[in-house]
């Protein structure tokens, strides 16, 4: 489900007049130990191309080849992609010394080759989806991996800029980018976070206390664990301001990457905080129901019936239906009322307020200055 | 080949990487050197394979030394043309012509220069290995820039692709204990394909053992791979001719 919303949150783009969706999707080396985020990343390209609503991408491709991306892609898909490479040669390493031979990569692939000119960055972003757009695909999404490269050649002011600037673009229908948590302060994710609509995070199934000095020996079946698993956990901002959670767990199968939900967190935490005994301690839909039924002592009806005194042999109902009950003056009704004819004591049952349930464990006593 | 039967062997997929990015770690306490050279051995035991070897923590004298007790000639591969040995002992990126950033990109250069030159038609080497020890010394060379480091390794990953070669890095990863945020460390095991870590074990100095191996090898989504395993722990002695590995408690 999470998946299915973040993907219809890309592909359908933003309402006239606002800025583009962009999700942020976050790892770190304990969640997992193996590159799913990048799996995650490869899994939502192929999921919006494959839409068939006419969505293209263009790939900022950062940390593995482009190559590498169309291999994972299906042919069909190959017209509907554009890449930046700034995997091969972002600071002019090779061409400055060696003049690059004529060109035999694919058409759909621009090579970058000046990675700290943030400006030529950008127009080279929208120079790729206006080409996409030329051929007749109506949405371009623009994905990036990693904003954490890109973070090592340009301050965070300028990346964050320039990602403002693809979610204002008119060109851009949607965004979303790939961010190693551990390798950036906490303020640094939360200002990434502050500027798009949707926040996944990757999140290791079996907590470690840390994973670079961890007892390896002693946690390897853990560590496996997280190899194989992982939680989703997304954060989607509504415009009307609501936030919504989801928390699924990812599953690496056979080289594909699977989502499934899992139980709701409140329900396994009230699973787990019932103590193991040998005798029933929770109460049955009847046995509340009879428990409500219970008239207290000293408790009025408030319905202008006769005060009864509940003995505690049987319910309130039962002895109405019984002729030979009395009135039996003696306790008075919460109404503060100055009847003086009552030659016995009283006793007055005020409760603190009309919702206190019987048994309510508000210590009475609480307010004592003692 | 016999040697590839060991547990070592084993945890990285009973062949030599290709086309990968390989990490080993150790800490002062247990020196991961041995591992080095012993993938140094198997990777110039292979044919037709080339190594180029960055070592700017000791001389050339020294591995050969090593690796001879090994029973490999490191002199006549290199003479032979299969081993590129850059010696760099007093390497510093940054000179009065040069900025740190133009440092690495010659080194980087020479490097892709001798993989280019394996893998031409003439001396067509089917398995290029790029050997770095150690990180630490490169940070220093870089006058503790983190970032030339990083683009310096950025750049060598990307002929893993390229050429299929192999990247071996050798990394002291206590030198970042005592940062509170190890960054470098982070961006390498972010980067890595596989991990080989050297630790003492739990139970402090034995005789016998010298101590403990985990290899972590992350894979990649269109890897086949039979077995879902990934990460391997064992202990190992280093001999003087060879090194042992062994689960704990089964020490022959």
């Amino acid at each position: 489900m999470a998946e299915g919303l973040i993907v219809r949150s890309l592909r359908d783009g933003s309402l006239p007049g606002e800025h583009a969706p962009a999700l942020c999707l976050e790892d770190s080396l304990p969640s997992p130990l193996a590159s799913h985020s990048h799996a995650v990343f490869r899994h939502l390209l192929a999921s919006l191309l494959s839409t068939g609503t006419g969505t293209a991408v263009v790939l900022v491709a950062f940390h593995r080849s482009p190559s590498f991306y169309l291999s994972l892609l299906s042919p069909t898909f190959h017209n509907s992609i554009r890449l930046l490479d700034c995997y091969s040669d972002p600071l002019a390493w090779k061409s400055n010394h060696h003049p690059p031979p004529p060109s035999h990569s694919p058409q759909n692939i621009t090579l970058l080759t000046n990675l700290n000119h943030l400006p030529h960055f950008l127009s080279s972003i929208l120079h790729l989806a206006k080409d996409l757009g030329a051929q007749g695909h109506d949405r371009v999404t623009v994905a990036i991996d990693s904003v954490t490269h890109m973070l090592r050649h340009a301050p965070l002011p300028s990346v964050l800029q320039l990602l403002t600037n693809l979610r204002c673009h008119e060109k851009i229908s949607s965004l979303f980018w790939l961010i190693h948590t551990d390798l950036h302060e906490p303020k640094v994710i939360s200002s990434f976070e502050y500027i798009s609509t949707m926040i996944a995070s990757l999140q290791p199934i079996v907590q470690l206390p840390d994973y670079a000095n961890a007892n390896i020996s002693a946690s390897i079946t853990s560590l496996e664990e997280n190899y194989s698993k992982a939680k989703f956990n997304v954060r989607l901002k509504r415009r009307n301001g609501r936030v919504k959670l989801l928390c699924e767990e990812l599953l690496i199968e056979q080289g594909s990457v699977k989502f499934s939900s899992v139980p709701s967190v409140s329900s396994v935490v009230a699973q787990n905080l019932i103590p193991k005994v040998q005798f029933n301690i929770q109460l049955s839909d009847k046995e509340r129901m009879d428990r409500a039924n219970v008239v207290l002592p000293f408790e009025h009806q408030g319905n202008g019936q006769n005060i009864e005194i509940y003995d505690g042999r049987r319910s309130l109902s039962e002895s109405q239906k019984d002729p030979s009950s009395t009135k039996i003056g003696g306790l008075s009704e919460q109404k503060r009322s100055n009847n003086n004819k009552s030659e016995k004591g009283e006793i007055h049952y005020i409760r603190d307020s009309d919702d206190e349930q019987p048994d309510s464990d508000e210590d009475p006593d609480d307010d004592l200055d003692i | 080949m016999a040697e590839l039967c060991d547990l070592l062997a084993e945890a990285m997929g009973h062949s030599l990487p290709v086309g990968k990015v390989v990490l080993i770690g150790d800490c002062v306490e247990t020196s991961g050197a041995f591992v080095l050279h012993l993938l140094l051995k198997r990777c110039l035991s292979l044919d037709s394979s080339f190594v180029v070897f960055v070592a700017l923590s000791h001389p050339f004298s020294h591995y050969d030394r090593i690796l001879r007790k090994m029973g490999c000639n490191l002199s006549a591969q290199k003479k032979n043309g299969n081993l590129h040995f850059l010696e760099l002992l007093d390497f510093s990126a940054r000179s009065k012509e040069n900025s740190v950033d133009d440092g690495f990109c010659k080194l980087y250069n020479e490097i892709r220069k001798s993989v280019e030159a394996a893998r031409s038609k003439d001396t067509k080497a089917s398995c290029v290995y790029i050997m770095i020890d150690d990180i630490s010394l490169l940070e220093i060379a870089a006058d503790g820039s983190e970032n030339d480091v990083l683009n310096f390794l950025h750049y060598c990953s990307t002929l893993t692709s390229e050429t299929d070669c192999s990247l071996i890095i050798l990394n002291h990863e206590d030198v970042y204990s005592s940062e509170d945020a190890p960054r470098l460390l982070a961006h390498l095991q972010h980067l890595s394909d596989i991990e080989i870590r050297a630790a003492p074990l739990n139970t402090g100095l034995a005789a016998d053992v010298h101590g403990q191996l985990t290899v972590i090898n992350k894979g990649l989504l269109n890897d086949d791979r039979r077995s879902g395993r990934r990460i391997w722990n064992f202990q190992f002695k280093v001999k003087e001719n060879s090194v042992e590995f062994f689960y704990p408690g089964s020490q022959h």
